[in-house]
C-alpha cells in the first residue's frame, strides 16, 4: 500500500534520512524503534508529508505524495495520524474534534460536485444531443451527512466509553482519554493506514495501557498501522513487522519481531536492545 | 468659584438651548461610527496579513505576497494617522475623482490603518497557538485555509482578545483627529460650543469624561467578551 522509495529528508545542511527503501502492506503492523535523534519521528512525518521529503518517493495507492504537485489533501483524508501530545482541537468538544473533518470535507465534496454540474450543464448546451456529458450524481444532503457522521462519531465514542464526554472540552480530559480521542478521530476518517507518532510517550504511565488496548483492538480488526514507539512490549506481542532506524537508515527489519528481540543481527541494535531490556 | 459656575451656567445654556446636545449626539455617533467601522475592517485586514505572514514560503505567491504586505504595514505604521488622512482626502481622493464625506475617508483610513497594527497583534496570537492544532487539522486532509480559519484563529483571537481591547481604546481616541478631513466628531461639536460662548474650559472637560466613560464601557464589554470565550478553558 505504501511504498517507500529511496526516502531522503535533511534540514538545511544536516541529513536525518539516507536513503530508506521499505513497503508496507496492507494490514501490517510496523513498530519502528530507534535511539532519539535517528530519524524515526521524521521518517514517519514523511509518510505523509508532513515534513516534505527532500528526495526519493512515497507511493501510496499509486501515487507519489512526494512530488509536490499532487493535492496532498486528497491524500491526506486516507492517511490518519495520531501525535505524540494528542492534539486535540482545543477550540471544539470532544464530539466536534471527532465529527469536524469527514463532515466538512464531505460537504465540501458536494459543494465542488454541485459547481462542476453547473459546468457541465452549461457545456452540455453546446454539444449535440449524443454527447452531452453525464452529470456527477449526488446522492446525499449535507444535512443528511451531518446525521450520518454523528453517528459514526458517537459510536467510536461509545466504543472507547467516551460517550458522556461528547460536550466537554478537551482540556477536561485525562491523558489517556485525549488520546484515545485522537485516535477515533482519525478513525473517523475511515483511513486506509494510521500513523502513530510515540503516542504513548506523553502519558502517565497508568494510562497507556489502555491506549494501547486500544490500539491492539485496531490491530485485530485488520487496521494497518504504523507506529513510532519506546514500547517494546507493544512491539513484540502486536506488531506483525519491526523496523530499526538509526543514523538515518534502516539497520535491521524483522517480520516477525521475536527473531528481532532474540537474534539482533546489528552491532547497533543489540546495544540499543541491551540498554532498554 | 463663582466665575466657574458661571461657565457652567453658560455651557448648560448653550447645550440644550442652542442645539449643543445636537452636535454632541451626532459628534459622538461619528466618533462611534468611525472607530467601529475602522476596527472591523482592521480585524478583516490584519487577519489576512497574519494569515499571509504565517504561510509556509516555499514557493513565489506567498513569498511575493508577504512582501507586499510588510510594505502595507510598514507604509501604515510608518506615518502618523493624519498624514495618512490628509492624503487620502486632499490627495488620492481627487486623483481618483472619487467623492465621499469626510466622515467615510476616515473610516477607510482608520480601518487601513489599524490593520497594520491588529495583523501585527493577530500574527503573535496565531504564532501562540500550538503548531501541533494545526498539524492535526494538515493531517486528517483540511487545507492550510481552511486549518487556520477553524482551528488556529478562533484560539488565537481568544488568546489576543485583551490586545485587541486595547487597540480599539486607542482608535476611539485617535478619532479625535478627524476634523482635519472635515468629519464632525466629538471634538468638533465642543469646540463649536466652546466657539459659540467664547468658554472652552467646561467643553473640553465635558469632553474628556465622554471619552473617559466610552473607554470604561468598551473595558467591560471585552471582559464580558473574553469571559463567554473562556468556555473552552473551564473545567466542568
Amino acid at each position: 500500500m505504501i511504498d517507500v522509495i529511496n526516502l531522503q529528508k535533511s534540514f538545511g545542511d544536516k541529513e536525518i534520512l539516507k536513503g530508506i527503501n521499505v513497503t508496507i502492506n496492507k494490514g501490517d503492523i510496523v513498530a519502528v524503534l530507534g535511539p532519539s535523534g535517528s530519524g524515526k519521528s521524521t521518517f514517519l512525518r514523511c509518510l505523509n508529508c508532513m515534513e516534505d521529503p527532500t528526495g526519493g518517493s512515497i507511493i501510496f495507492n499509486g501515487v507519489d505524495i512526494a512530488d509536490m504537485k499532487v493535492d496532498i489533501n486528497v491524500h491526506r483524508r486516507h492517511m490518519g495520524m495520531v501525535f505524540q501530545h494528542f492534539n486535540l482541537y482545543n477550540n471544539k468538544t470532544v464530539l466536534q474534534n471527532v465529527m469536524m473533518a469527514p463532515a466538512y470535507l464531505r460537504c465540501k465534496d458536494i459543494d465542488k460536485a454541485k459547481k462542476k454540474n453547473r459546468m457541465i450543464k452549461f457545456k452540455n448546451l453546446f454539444r449535440g444531443s449524443n454527447k452531452k456529458e453525464e452529470l456527477i450524481p449526488i446522492t446525499e444532503t449535507k444535512d443528511q451527512i451531518k446525521k450520518e457522521v454523528k453517528e459514526q462519531a458517537m459510536a467510536l465514542l461509545k466504543r472507547i466509553g467516551l460517550e458522556d464526554k461528547a460536550d466537554v472540552y478537551p482540556s477536561t480530559l485525562s491523558g489517556g482519554q485525549k488520546q484515545r480521542v485522537a485516535i477515533i478521530r482519525s478513525m473517523a476518517m475511515n483511513p486506509d493506514v494510521i500513523l502513530f507518532d510515540e503516542p504513548t510517550s506523553a502519558l502517565d504511565p497508568e494510562m497507556v495501557g489502555e491506549v494501547l488496548e486500544l490500539m491492539k483492538d485496531l490491530a485485530k480488526e485488520g487496521m494497518t498501522m504504523v507506529v513510532v514507539t519506546h514500547e517494546m512490549g507493544f512491539a513484540r506481542e502486536v506488531a506483525s513487522r519491526v523496523l530499526f532506524i538509526d543514523d538515518g537508515q534502516i539497520k535491521e527489519e524483522a517480520a516477525p519481531p521475536a527473531e528481532f528481540f532474540e537474534h539482533p543481527k546489528d552491532p547497533r541494535l543489540q546495544e540499543f536492545l541491551s540498554k532498554i531490556l | 468659584m463663582g466665575n466657574f459656575s458661571q461657565k457652567v451656567d453658560k455651557f448648560i445654556d448653550i447645550f440644550l438651548n442652542q442645539n449643543g446636545y445636537v452636535k454632541v449626539v451626532q459628534g459622538l455617533q461619528n466618533t462611534l461610527l468611525i472607530a467601529i467601522t475602522g476596527l472591523i475592517i482592521g480585524i478583516v485586514i490584519g487577519t489576512l496579513i497574519a494569515t499571509v505572514r504565517v504561510i509556509p514560503k516555499y514557493k513565489t505567491l506567498p513569498r511575493v505576497l508577504n512582501h507586499i504586505c510588510s510594505f502595507y504595514v510598514a507604509l501604515f505604521r510608518g506615518t502618523p494617522i493624519v498624514v495618512q488622512l490628509l492624503i487620502f482626502y486632499y490627495v488620492l481622493l481627487p486623483i481618483f475623482g472619487v467623492k465621499i464625506t469626510g466622515v467615510q475617508v476616515s473610516m477607510v483610513v482608520f480601518g487601513l490603518n489599524s490593520g497594520a497594527y491588529i495583523s501585527e497583534i493577530m500574527r503573535s496570537g496565531i504564532q501562540s497557538v500550538d503548531q501541533g492544532q494545526m498539524e492535526a487539522g494538515r493531517a486528517v486532509g483540511l487545507s492550510f485555509g481552511t486549518s487556520m480559519m477553524k482551528i488556529v484563529i478562533p484560539q488565537a483571537v481568544k488568546n489576543i482578545l485583551p490586545t485587541l481591547g486595547n487597540e480599539f481604546i486607542s482608535l476611539i481616541k485617535e478619532t479625535s483627529v478627524v476634523s482635519f478631513v472635515g468629519a464632525a466628531d466629538l471634538y468638533v461639536a465642543f469646540n463649536f460650543i466652546g466657539s459659540n460662548s467664547y468658554e472652552f474650559m467646561v467643553p473640553y472637560l465635558v469632553m474628556a469624561l465622554i471619552y473617559i466613560a466610552l473607554v470604561l464601557v468598551i473595558t467591560l464589554l471585552v471582559k464580558l467578551l473574553e469571559r463567554s470565550l473562556k468556555k473552552s478553558d473551564r473545567r466542568n
